[in-house]
C-alpha cells in the first residue's frame, strides 16, 4: 500500500482535454471517490495512474516512486474495469489465478491456489470456481472482477465504476461489501463513479470533477455542505438543488454580487402563506414510497423538495415559504459566502 | 411420445416453411455435388468408360485410375508380359491385361507433398503476419493508418495474375522460380491483405480492457496479447487459415507460370496426366479426389469455428 500523488496530470485526445492540470494527493489506506459526469476525464485519470495512458504534462508517484514513464505492470496497481474485465476463456479459478500467474511474481502453484481460494471466499464465489466465466451472472462477475484485484496486495486499488452495470441491490449489497473489504485490509482505493450515492456511501474523500478538472476534493459531509461551486452542488443530493435566480425569495442576507440561490429541502421552511416570507403552491406530490417529492411553484419558478411521507398534503394548497441559510452563487457559478463579497 | 406443441410461436417458422427451407438447401446441395460425386465415380472407371457416351452411371469399378496415377507405365509385346512371373499386385494385374508393364512411380507423390508444403507454408506465415498486422492495425496509433490499410486492401483489387510477368522476371532474377520457397512467399505476399483484413475486424471486436487488465496484472504487452487476445481470436484465425489454404491450395496461374518441376504443385500437374491416346480421365480424377481429401479434411477439423467465424460480428452484443 502506498500514496499516490498526481502532480500537473494533463492528456489530450484527439485534440480535446480530457483531463486538465489535474493535481491530487490520496493518502495510504484512504477510500478516494472522484465523482464526475461521463467525460469529466474520470476514467482517463484511472488509466494515467494505471499506465494505460501516458500524460502529455505533469507525474504521477506511487509510494514516492515516480512512475510517469513506467509500463503498467511495473506500477502495481489493481484495476476493476466498468465491464468485460473477466477473460472469457478461462474459468472463474484461472481468472482470479491470472494476476498471480504473472511472469513478474514467481509464485508457486500452492501460494497460488491458498490466494486465489481466500479471496474466492471474500467475494462469495467459492461455489463457482469451475464456472466459465461467461457462465456467470453480472453480480458474480463483478464478484470476480473484484477478486482479481484483491488477489494481489498492490499499491493502490483502482476501480472504474465496477458496480454501474448492475441492478440496484446488488448494487448495495457490493457497495457494502467493498467498503467492508477495504477498511478490514486498509487498502488505499481509488473508485471512480458518477453515482452519488456510492460516492457519499463509500468515500473517505471526494474529489469532483469537471471537464477533466478538479474542482473541489474533501469529505462527503464538507462537499455537500459546503460546494465550491453551481456544479459541485448540483452533483450531490437528491432530489438535486434547486436553482432560483437571485431575489425570487427574500433570502434575508443575500451577498452583493449573487446572481443564483441554490436551494435544499434543508434550507426550505414551509409555513403558513400569511407569516412567511413568500408564497407558493404545492403542484404535484410524487410519493416514490420510502420517499415523497413535493413539487412547489414560487413566483412561476419550480422547486422540488424532499417531505416527510408521514405529513398530509395535497396538491394545488397554498403554502408560506421562507429560506433558512441558502447557498449563494455568483454569475460565474462560484460560491459566495454569506458577508463576502463575489470576486470580481 | 408426447403430444406435439400446439402452441403457435411468432419467431419459430412453421413447419411448411421449414419443409420449403429443407427441399431448397437440398437441392442447391445435390446441385453442387453432382460435379464433385461424378469426379469420384470417374476415378474408378475405366478408361472408355470414362468418355462413354451416352454417360455410363453403372459401371464395373476398376483401380486402374488410381494405378495410372501412381505409376509410369511401359507397353510390351504379348510375349515378354506372358514371360513374366504371377503380378505381385492389383496394379501390375491391370497393366499387364492392357499390355503394358509398370516401369516406376510417377510424379505425383512429390507434387503433392509441394502442394501441402506450399499451402500450409503459405497459410501459417499468412496467418502470422496477418494477426499481428492486424493487431497492430487495431489497437495502435499507426501513422496514415487508413491509407495502409487500403493499400493493402488495394493488392487485391487486380487479379493476382495481372503482376504475372513482373513476378516472373523478378523471381527469375532471385532464382525463386520453381522453388518452393518461392511458392510460398509469393502465396504469403497476396494471402496477407485477406488476413489482415479479416483479422482486423475479429480483433476489433475484442474489447481492449482485457490486455489493459493483463498489462495492470503485470504482463507485457506481447503476452497479454498471448494470452488474451489469441486465445479469443482463435475462431477468427482459424476462418482467415481457411479462407487462405484453400486459396493457395487451388492455385493455378502462377503455379503454372512459376513451376515447372521441382516445386511445382498439384493444380498444374493434375490437367497434364496423359495417358495412351490422350488425357487419362480416371487417373485425372483420381488425382482430383485425392486432391481434395486435405482441404477437406482440415475444413471438417475447423468446421465448429468457420461456422462461427464467417458469421461473427454480424450482431453487436
Amino acid at each position: 500500500m502506498a500514496d499516490v500523488r498526481l502532480k500537473g496530470l494533463s492528456k489530450t485526445f484527439n485534440k480535446r482535454l480530457a483531463v486538465d492540470d489535474l493535481s491530487l494527493d490520496i493518502r495510504h489506506g484512504e477510500f478516494f471517490v472522484l465523482l464526475g459526469p461521463t467525460g469529466a476525464g474520470k476514467t482517463t485519470t484511472l488509466r494515467l495512474i494505471a499506465g494505460l495512458e501516458r500524460p502529455d504534462k505533469g507525474s504521477v508517484s506511487i509510494g514516492g516512486r515516480d512512475v510517469t514513464h513506467s509500463e503498467p505492470a511495473e506500477r502495481d496497481c489493481a484495476f476493476v474495469f466498468q465491464q468485460y474485465s473477466l477473460y472469457p476463456h478461462l474459468t472463474v479459478y484461472d481468472n482470479l489465478a491470472f494476476p498471480l500467474k504473472s511472469p513478474l511474481r514467481r509464485l508457486s502453484k500452492e501460494d497460488i491456489d491458498v490466494r486465489v481460494r481466500e479471496v474466492a471466499e471474500t467475494v462469495h464465489i467459492s461455489h463457482k470456481l469451475d464456472s466459465k466465466a461467461t457462465q456467470l451472472s453480472g453480480g458474480e462477475m463483478q464478484r470476480v472482477g473484484i477478486g482479481r484485484a484483491l488477489v494481489r496486495r498492490p499499491n493502490i486499488y483502482l476501480m472504474d465504476e465496477p458496480l454501474s452495470s448492475l441492478d440496484a441491490r446488488l448494487r448495495s449489497d457490493l457497495r457494502l461489501e467493498l467498503k467492508r473489504i477495504q477498511q478490514d485490509t486498509g487498502a488505499t482505493l481509488l473508485y471512480v463513479t458518477h453515482d452519488q450515492i456510492e460516492a457519499m456511501t463509500m468515500a473517505s474523500r471526494i474529489g469532483i470533477l469537471e471537464n477533466g478538472r478538479l474542482v473541489q476534493c474533501g469529505t462527503p459531509r464538507e462537499i455537500y455542505e459546503n460546494p465550491a461551486s453551481v456544479y459541485v452542488a448540483t452533483r450531490l443530493g437528491t432530489p438535486r438543488i434547486n436553482l432560483l435566480p437571485a431575489g425570487v425569495i427574500p433570502a434575508g442576507s443575500e451577498p452583493t454580487g449573487t446572481s443564483v440561490i441554490g436551494v435544499r429541502t434543508e434550507h426550505v421552511v414551509l409555513g403558513d402563506p400569511s407569516s412567511s416570507a413568500s408564497k407558493a403552491r404545492i403542484g404535484k406530490v410524487e410519493r416514490l414510497g420510502d420517499q415523497t417529492f413535493l413539487h412547489v411553484d414560487v413566483e412561476g419558478h419550480k422547486l422540488v423538495l424532499l417531505a416527510d411521507p408521514h405529513v398530509a398534503l395535497e396538491a394545488d394548497r397554498a403554502v408560506g415559504l421562507s429560506l433558512r441559510a441558502p447557498l449563494f452563487f455568483a454569475a460565474d457559478g462560484a460560491r459566495i459566502h454569506a458577508g463576502q463579497e463575489a470576486r470580481q | 411420445m408426447p403430444a406435439l406443441s400446439t402452441a403457435h410461436s411468432v419467431v419459430a417458422p412453421s413447419s411448411t416453411s421449414r419443409w420449403i427451407a429443407g427441399t431448397i438447401v437440398i437441392t442447391y446441395a445435390v446441385i453442387t455435388m453432382i460435379p464433385l460425386v461424378w469426379i469420384v465415380l470417374t476415378s474408378f472407371k475405366t478408361p472408355p468408360d470414362s468418355i462413354a457416351y451416352p454417360p455410363k452411371v453403372v459401371f464395373e469399378p476398376t483401380l486402374e485410375g488410381y494405378c495410372n496415377l501412381f505409376t509410369t507405365r511401359t507397353r510390351q509385346p504379348p510375349e515378354y508380359i506372358a514371360s513374366l512371373p504371377p503380378a505381385e499386385d492389383v496394379c501390375d494385374e491391370i497393366a499387364r491385361s492392357r499390355n503394358m508393364v509398370i516401369a516406376g512411380p510417377s510424379n505425383v507423390v512429390p507434387r503433392f507433398v509441394n502442394s501441402i508444403v506450399i499451402a500450409f507454408g503459405s497459410t501459417f506465415l499468412a496467418v502470422l503476419l496477418g494477426t499481428l498486422a492486424a493487431y497492430g492495425f487495431s489497437r495502435f496509433k499507426v501513422p496514415l493508418k487508413d491509407d495502409l490499410l487500403f493499400f493493402i486492401l488495394s493488392t487485391r483489387m487486380m487479379p493476382p495474375v495481372a503482376v504475372a510477368i513482373p513476378i516472373y522476371l523478378m523471381y527469375r532474377e532471385l532464382g525463386l522460380t520453381d522453388s518452393r520457397l518461392g511458392m510460398i512467399l509469393l502465396y504469403t505476399a497476396v494471402n496477407v491483405s485477406l488476413a489482415v483484413w479479416l483479422l482486423k475486424g475479429f480483433i476489433d471486436e475484442i474489447p481492449r480492457e482485457y490486455e489493459d487488465a493483463a498489462m495492470v496484472d503485470g504482463y507485457t504487452r506481447l503476452q497479454a496479447f498471448r494470452l488474451t487476445v489469441l486465445p479469443q481470436a482463435a475462431t477468427g484465425i482459424a476462418a482467415t487459415a481457411i479462407f487462405c489454404l484453400i486459396f493457395a491450395w487451388n492455385e493455378y496461374a502462377f503455379a503454372v507460370l512459376l513451376t515447372s518441376g521441382e516445386a511445382q504443385t498439384m493444380p498444374p500437374f493434375i490437367p497434364f496426366i496423359i495417358g495412351e491416346g490422350g488425357q487419362d480421365w480416371p487417373a485425372v480424377s483420381a488425382a482430383t479426389t485425392l486432391f481434395l481429401v486435405p482441404i477437406f479434411v482440415f475444413t471438417i477439423l475447423l468446421r465448429k469455428h468457420l461456422l462461427r467465424g464467417i458469421t461473427f460480428g454480424a450482431v453487436r452484443k
